[in-house]
């Protein structure tokens, strides 16, 4: 198990520092900072000065290296738009997706998996078929319609929770309602159609002949295989509402990452960028390890494979 | 065994509903069991054997409607008893269940342990601690060696034989009054399959269980069952004792399947008997009787009445019109043929293969440590032209890569195989495919399924260019003919074809560039007995009729009997003997020959399951034993054979044998089974059933 851990532990450093090398030499190729900084009307002197200054006339992997190096003494850098270390702006930020995302979580794991579930113990029931329309119409609506709606009915006509911001527990039930059941669909027929599998396998088969029958067959003997896939495609979901959940927050105007992400795109503030893409490639990473690592403990197979 | 009743069903009938129509795959039920006694149901695919069994439990599937006037169980009524009490009080306490897959049948993530234990923990009557001094009581009596270290393992640690011990054991935990195995040996390698046999008998004398074995096997069912039920297209056609139902078969069914037998005719210069046609698809209304179709001796009622049940005995009946004016005719059309006899004339060599070897470098995930697996070692043979060679082994042996490098596609580390005198590596692909063809044992994945039949008989052809459009197509029907085939397949996809058609349509593929030599790899285990038949019947007339030459890799014997001119027999890599077919056959040199004939169950109801003269499993080519690789499982291996690998021989009679024993192997064997010399197989020692019952 602890050889286990050591190698994905070893995959997923690797895998960060491939795609933080790759965009860090993007950039280098495709912008030039020292005219970002400047300003696009600077003489070129003052571009060459600054290039100097702050050594973007260096070779690329020369800079990656420095930059990594600062990066794991915990300096970010400076961001150039806003003119405060980026690290400050990351923690002011981060607090707000992290709440978001994990509410949003929650959301989709308390719809997805009941509804998953009783659709894969009567199939073609109508509990089933709701489920299915369920999910067509969840994955057919677009978030920001969604968000908007809702905007309207329960928070304009209904005045129960706050339009936008997100400075109390309030302004957080919405976006998260919406982020939420954003993921239902994936997650909904992954376990419909993995639990379906697990029942209609042969240990089930023995299981039954042994005298299970009921929910103690799902609990005891069902359940934890199907929940392989389910960990697994809950990790990318949740990584993808802590990096990706730049739509809701625009819409709700909470001041998460995918907005100061946006916002240092368009003021090409590549410190800021950079250090966001570091991080969103780290919790993709890490939580891939974790979804590795919950089914390695779950499943003998792998832990010992 | 007592002649109390145990199991009474009467009139039990499963329908499962389709899109179109309804499926009744169990129609109309009646069967008995007493105490002690085990029952072998008989049948092919799709015959509902597993059904009944299923429908017993109320392990069907969901969809699946069951409806019986009875199911009498130790005096309850099974068919009345609510769902709840079902799981609670009978399956897996009164009636133990074992299955045909033991990879796919433990659950991959709980342990041995927890998974044995809770079959007694879950009906809440017994400790923990209790549960698991069985469990580890039961491992030692199913023969797994260090059982309490068992408990912690997981299945995927374990070989298919001992999940199959496993499942034995979580069959027992609870003493069941009743066992049934459904196919309980099938997936296993033949020196396996009498280890688990043998053991289910021992364990049901020991405990005075009854069982019901469900097999497609005729020879497993001879020895294991005292009676058999024969059933077909979801209804029992025959019943009676093992010993009046083999050596006197009533019904035309029964006789059918037994003729289809390798071996059960002596000689083998006699074709195999065959059923024509396929098991019909029972659905909707089924009138006469279902078997006319098939039945040489249909008469006109036959196809309008259902056939009457004619008792014979106590106990002993079968369902039949049995027609007065077809009683003369003969069951097997053309079955007293003969055919080319054997031991032909030596001629050319086709193929040649000197001094193979292949080692595989086996690496798991990423960062795991190289291993390397030894899958053939200085491998030598020769195939002349005409004849047929078989080659056996059990899984795990290398017979696959010894085929693959035959054909080109696997390249061998060291020596050569030559292919009518030109190396096969260095010729060209199409060309070596002109001359090598090989047929696969799965009909239903060799073939692509988005292809027309013509078009995959037609596709070497195409590809080697080999004449116009038109031409091609007459060549196509003309090999269509010769296989079997229908014309009108012609446009059919796979999906639409029977499996006996499939390795038609494979066979017809493999001989239309008219190759030099066609490698069979395991052509028939995939298929039913009658089916089987069939298609062993065609390979032997397409070789008589085109002078083809065959590798014939196979794990049943009975075949080899049936068609090998000569038999070459493979463990862990290495050829350990090859020789003519009567002289391996019934003078074994080596011991695992021998194991594996006394492994392999001909149809005799007087005899019981053998002993197993094989401890222990196949061994891992990872882990190669030192010395001979067969020493750890051989009954004679001594300081020699543990030490030093032996060197290849050859005997008196031409035989290439490979054993540090093989001069006193004989000997040693005729002592150790009891005063039985080996010119007595094909019967090896057995204990009379009458001596052996209690």
């Amino acid at each position: 198990m602890i050889n286990y851990v050591l190698r994905r532990a070893l995959m997923a450093l690797l895998v960060a520092l491939t795609v933080s090398f790759g965009t860090f030499a993007l950039f280098y190729f495709a912008t030039d900072p020292a005219q970002t900084i400047a300003g696009e009307d600077a003489p070129q002197e003052m571009v060459d000065a600054i290039r100097e200054q702050y050594g973007f006339d260096r070779p690329v992997s020369v800079q990656y290296v420095d930059w990594l190096g600062s990066v794991l003494q915990g300096d970010f850098g400076q961001s150039y738009f806003w003119k405060q270390p980026v690290v400050e702006l990351i923690q002011e930020h981060a607090k707000v997706t992290i709440m978001l995302a994990l509410l949003a979580l929650v959301v989709t794991v308390v719809i997805a998996l009941p509804l998953g579930i009783s659709a894969a113990l009567r199939p073609n029931s109508w509990v089933d078929r709701f489920a299915l329309t369920t999910a067509v119409s969840a994955q057919a609506i677009p978030n920001f319609w969604l968000g908007l709606m809702l905007i309207i009915l329960l928070a304009v006509t209904f005045p129960i929770f706050p339009v936008s911001g997100d400075s109390s527990w309030r302004h957080y039930v919405l976006p998260a309602f919406v982020l939420g059941t954003s993921s239902v669909p994936a997650v909904m027929r992954l376990t419909r159609t993995g639990l379906l599998d697990v029942l209609g396998s042969d240990y089930i088969r023995t299981a039954r002949a042994k005298g299970f029958t009921g929910y103690r067959l799902i609990l005891r003997q069902a359940l934890r295989n199907a929940l392989l896939p389910i960990v697994s495609v809950l990790a990318v979901q949740l990584g993808h509402k802590l990096g990706g959940s730049i739509v809701t927050e625009s819409v709700f105007s909470m001041n998460g990452l995918g907005r100061l992400a946006v916002e240092s795109i368009f003021n090409s503030d590549i410190p800021t960028v950079q250090s966001l893409i570091l991080l969103f490639v780290l919790t993709f990473v890490l939580l891939t390890l974790a979804a590795d690592l919950i089914n390695a403990w779950l499943d003998p197979r792998i832990r010992m494979g | 065994m007592s002649t109390e009743s145990l199991l009474e069903i009467r009139d039990l009938s499963v329908a499962i509903p389709t899109e179109t129509s309804t499926l009744r795959a169990v129609r109309g039920v009646d069967l008995e069991l007493r105490r002690g006694e085990t029952l072998g149901i008989v049948g092919e695919s799709g015959s509902g054997k597993s059904m009944t069994a299923l429908a017993l439990m109320n392990l069907l599937p969901p969809a699946a409607r069951r409806s019986a006037a009875c199911v009498n169980f130790a005096g309850t009524d099974l068919s009345t008893v609510s769902e709840k009490e079902l799981a609670g009080q009978v399956r897996g306490r009164k009636i133990g269940m074992i299955f045909q897959e033991p990879m796919t049948s433990l659950n991959p993530v709980y342990s041995i342990g927890r998974q044995l234990t809770e079959a007694m923990t879950l009906h809440g009557e017994v400790s923990a601690a209790q549960a698991r001094r069985r469990a580890i009581q039961l491992l030692e009596k199913v023969g797994l060696p260090d059982p309490a270290s068992r408990l912690k393992q997981y299945p995927h640690e374990l070989s298919g034989g001992q999940r199959q011990r496993v499942m034995i054991a979580m069959a027992l935990m609870n003493e069941p009054e009743l066992l049934i195995a459904d196919e309980p040996t099938t997936a296993l390698d033949v020196t396996i399959q009498a280890q688990i046999l043998h053991l289910l008998r021992g364990l049901q004398t020991e405990l005075g269980m009854s069982m019901i074995l469900i097999t497609h096997d005729l020879g497993v069912v001879s020895r294991a069952a005292d009676r058999i039920a024969v059933m077909y297209a979801g209804d029992i056609v025959e019943t009676g004792t093992t010993a009046q139902v083999l050596n006197d078969p009533r019904h035309p069914y029964t006789r059918g399947l037994l003729e289809c037998v390798p071996g059960y005719r002596e000689a083998s210069a006699h074709r195999l008997g065959s059923i024509p046609g396929v098991v019909p698809s029972m659905t909707g209304d089924i009138r006469g009787c279902a078997f006319a179709a098939r039945c040489p001796r249909a008469a006109e009622e036959c196809f309008i009445d259902s056939p009457p049940t004619r008792p014979l005995g106590p106990a002993r009946t079968y369902v039949c019109h049995d027609p007065e004016e077809t009683r003369s005719r003969s069951l097997l059309e053309g079955h007293d043929r003969e055919q080319t006899p054997v031991n032909k004339p030596a001629k050319e060599s086709v193929l040649k293969v000197a001094g193979v070897s292949r080692t595989f470098s086996v690496r798991r995930g990423m960062f795991g440590k190289r291993k390397s697996l030894r899958a053939l070692d200085n491998i030598s043979l020769e195939i002349r032209k005409g004849e047929v060679l078989a080659l056996v082994g059990e899984s795990g042996c290398g017979k696959s890569t010894l085929t693959r490098t035959i054909l080109g596609l696997e390249t061998p580390d060291s020596g050569t195989v030559t292919l009518a005198g030109r190396p096969v590596g260095a010729l060209p692909p199409r060309q070596r495919a002109r001359m090598i063809q090989p047929v696969f044992q799965d009909p239903y994945s060799s073939l692509n399924p988005r292809k027309t039949i013509g078009n995959i008989i037609g596709r070497p052809l195409q590809v080697n260019q080999l004449g116009a459009k038109a031409e091609q197509r007459t060549r196509v029907r003309r090999m269509m003919e010769l296989v079997g085939l229908p014309a009108r397949v012609f446009n059919s996809f796979p999906d639409q074809l029977s499996g006996g058609q499939r390795q038609r349509v494979a066979i017809a593929r493999a001989l239309i560039l008219d190759p030099e030599i066609v490698i069979c790899d395991e052509p028939t285990s995939a298929l039913d007995v009658s089916v089987q038949a069939q298609i062993l019947n065609l390979l032997l007339d397409l070789r008589d009729e085109l002078d083809l030459t065959y590798l014939f890799v196979t794990h049943d014997l009975s075949v080899v009997a049936h068609l090998a001119d000569r038999v070459a027999v493979m463990y862990l890599g290495e050829i350990v003997e090859c020789g003519d077919r009567d002289t391996v056959l019934t003078h074994p040199k080596h011991p695992y020959t021998r194991a594996l004939l006394d492994s392999a169950l001909s149809i005799a109801p007087e005899l019981d399951v053998p002993e197993p003269r094989l401890t222990g499993d196949f061994p891992n080519p990872m882990n190669r034993p030192a010395g001979c690789p067969f020493h750890p499982r051989c009954p004679l291996a001594d300081a020699q054979c543990r030490s030093r690998a032996p060197e290849v021989e050859w005997a008196a009679d031409g035989t290439l044998v490979k054993c540090w024993r093989a001069g006193d192997a004989a000997g040693a064997f005729s002592q150790l089974s009891a005063g039985q010399t080996p010119e007595n197989w094909p019967d090896p020692p057995k204990i009379n059933k009458e001596e052996s019952a209690p």
